[in-house]
């Protein structure tokens, strides 16, 4: 019953996301941002949802599982204040700019602003690399997932593999307009199986009072940040957020937007939508521990299967299958975006920029950016089978990698001075200490500099923007007909 | 009604919100508030402030010279995906 019910839900997101090609207008723009016509409510909903990954619910529950309540302080909180904050800041400039300009990827715009096409070719490449630990995260979410709920009926393989399947055949035939529609509805399942889920797990525990009473008595620990979290941790998270302001994938919602005004009640509502995912998801991990209270009593799929596993023990069957569902439409949600960016990228930066247009039709190269959203996909699958960390863990590394590239997007946008080496040195700053960091740090659990609390994301972030700063200074202005350009 | 200095005060407040995320008063407190541990209701409650502020940035700080900035562009080309 239970996999009839998400194979039901998989075909309806399915007949969403090809129903939308209906609306096509036959433009690149419509393919590529949905003619830039989101009004304030879809935007709203299709930002929000293109960020909650498997990341923001079984990661988080697996994380909140091991470290408590601490977690949501640590990311949920802190990303409630900066991500609207990058959106108000960067994001409505960059829409701006987009339809002043007609950009569709971050590599257009960073190549003219700084008039340099090695440029734009590096932030391709390092864009395109960072994306795949954050794809990875959507395909072993869904393996997890479906392995769990079916009781391992259906091994781990299979539900990555359809995952991928689902969402490149309707990424790749509606756009982003099947992206959208197909966000807008998985939004809603989310919020609402979220709360369902929650509600129907908490009464199981003999309501919220009694459960954080025996978990007060049992595992006191869960409920202060104690130990688990140093107060330098918390204060240097706050970097990993400014990740937004570089993911591909937010940079093109954000032209999908009408007008600027589209953007006010996402920055007002953000906040409180956060909350409303976190919470839940960060007090059944906590509770997790009165059902499972060593790490041995999870069993297969660990931390990252801890909500999937108090659904199957407290909601099963029918129940079981939509909240399965409802995991699932966040996984999808920001795996979409993630996929229709790197094809996009790939058409936009490589085919067309670089010539291959003249040789190919229209058509031709779609089917090779579909191609390339094909080989990436196939890439990150065949990792997932290999990698052996957190959903969570794995979410942090790659989003310190898109954080510390912040000053790039903050440069291009508010500093004339800023020059092409600057970003250069900024960029290239970034894959040296990212690489680093990660190969001392990728075997330990909860890697801090030294130990000390602080975040490899805030020492990568200082590198950067002095990089960006000296790298500036030291080298020729910008041409003033290339500044008349963003600066009128 | 949007002048420098309430702006200038909306964006103060941002950084008072920052400074206040970091709660190291509540770190180990184990009481329960509204059914919550003391660590997470804080920041629930973070979260509503937060919005609140927001939600007045948008109102006396909105960038609306972004809107004049941006005209509608010239057609571009069609494709058949």
């Amino acid at each position: 019953m239970t996999l009839a019910i998400i194979v039901v839900y998989l075909a309806i997101v399915l007949v969403i996301g090809l129903f939308s090609h209906r609306f096509f207008r036959g433009t690149s723009e419509d393919f590529f941002v949905a003619a830039r016509t989101l009004g304030p409510f879809i935007l709203l909903v299709s930002l929000f949802g293109a960020n909650m990954t498997a990341f923001a619910l079984l990661g988080s529950a697996g994380e909140s599982y091991m470290e408590g309540i601490g977690v949501f302080a640590l990311m949920a909180s802190s990303s409630a204040l900066v991500i609207p904050v990058v959106f108000y800041f960067i994001g409505t400039r960059i829409w701006a700019l987009g339809k002043r300009r007609g950009y569709l990827t971050p590599a257009q715009y960073f190549r003219e602003r700084w008039d340099s096409d090695a440029l734009g070719l590096l932030l391709f490449v390092v864009q395109v690399a960072l994306l795949i630990p954050y794809l990875l995260i959507g395909v072993m979410g869904g393996g997890t997932t479906l392995t769990q709920v079916t009781g391992g009926q259906v091994p781990d393989w299979v539900g990555g593999l359809v995952i991928c399947a689902v969402v490149l055949t309707y990424v790749a035939y509606g756009g982003m307009r099947g992206t959208i529609w197909v966000n807008v509805f998985q939004t809603m399942i989310l919020l609402g199986l979220g709360f369902i889920a929650f509600w129907v797990i908490v009464d199981k525990l003999g309501g919220l009072s009694a459960a954080m009473t025996r978990l007060a008595e049992d595992h006191p620990d869960m409920l202060v940040r104690g130990e688990h979290i140093k107060p330098l941790q918390l204060l240097t998270y706050t970097c990993i957020p400014l990740s937004v302001g570089m993911f591909p994938h937010m940079f093109i919602h954000w032209l999908t937007a009408k007008n600027a005004a589209s953007f006010r009640p996402t920055l007002a509502f953000y906040p409180l939508c956060i909350a409303i995912v976190w919470v839940p998801s960060v007090l059944l991990g906590v509770f997790a521990r009165l059902d499972f209270p060593s790490v041995a009593d999870l069993g297969p799929g660990g931390v990252s299967s801890v909500l999937v596993k108090m659904i199957n023990l407290h909601a099963p069957g029918v129940l079981a299958g939509l909240l399965a569902a409802g995991v699932f439409a966040a996984i999808m949600n920001s795996f979409d975006s993630q996929v229709h960016s790197v094809g996009t990228m790939f058409t936009q930066d490589i085919v067309r920029h670089y010539g291959f247009h003249d040789r190919m039709s229209e058509s031709q190269q779609i089917l090779v950016g579909r191609l390339f959203m094909v080989a990436i996909l196939v890439a990150a699958y065949l990792l997932s089978r290999v990698v052996d960390r957190s959903i969570f863990k794995l979410g942090v590394w790659c989003f310190t990698g898109f954080a510390a590239l912040f000053p790039v997007v903050v440069a291009a946008v508010f500093w004339k001075r800023s020059t092409k080496w600057g970003a250069f040195a900024s960029t290239i700053s970034v894959v040296v200490l990212w690489i680093y960091f990660v190969s001392h740090g990728w075997k330990s659990a909860d890697y801090t500099i030294a130990d000390s609390g602080v975040m490899p994301v805030a020492v990568i972030l200082f590198v950067s923007t002095a990089a960006m700063i000296v790298g500036s200074l030291l080298t020729q202005p910008p041409k003033q007909e290339t500044l008349e350009k963003f600066f009128p | 009604m949007k002048t420098p200095v309430r702006s200038l005060l909306l964006y103060a407040a941002l950084v008072v919100l920052y400074l206040l995320h970091n709660d190291l008063w509540l770190w180990n407190d184990p009481r329960l508030i509204l059914g919550l541990p003391a660590g997470l209701a804080y920041h629930v409650g973070f979260c509503i402030a937060t919005s609140i502020v927001l939600a007045l940035l948008v109102i006396y700080a909105w960038p609306d010279h972004l809107d004049r900035e941006a005209p509608e562009p010239k057609a571009r080309p069609e494709i058949k995906p």
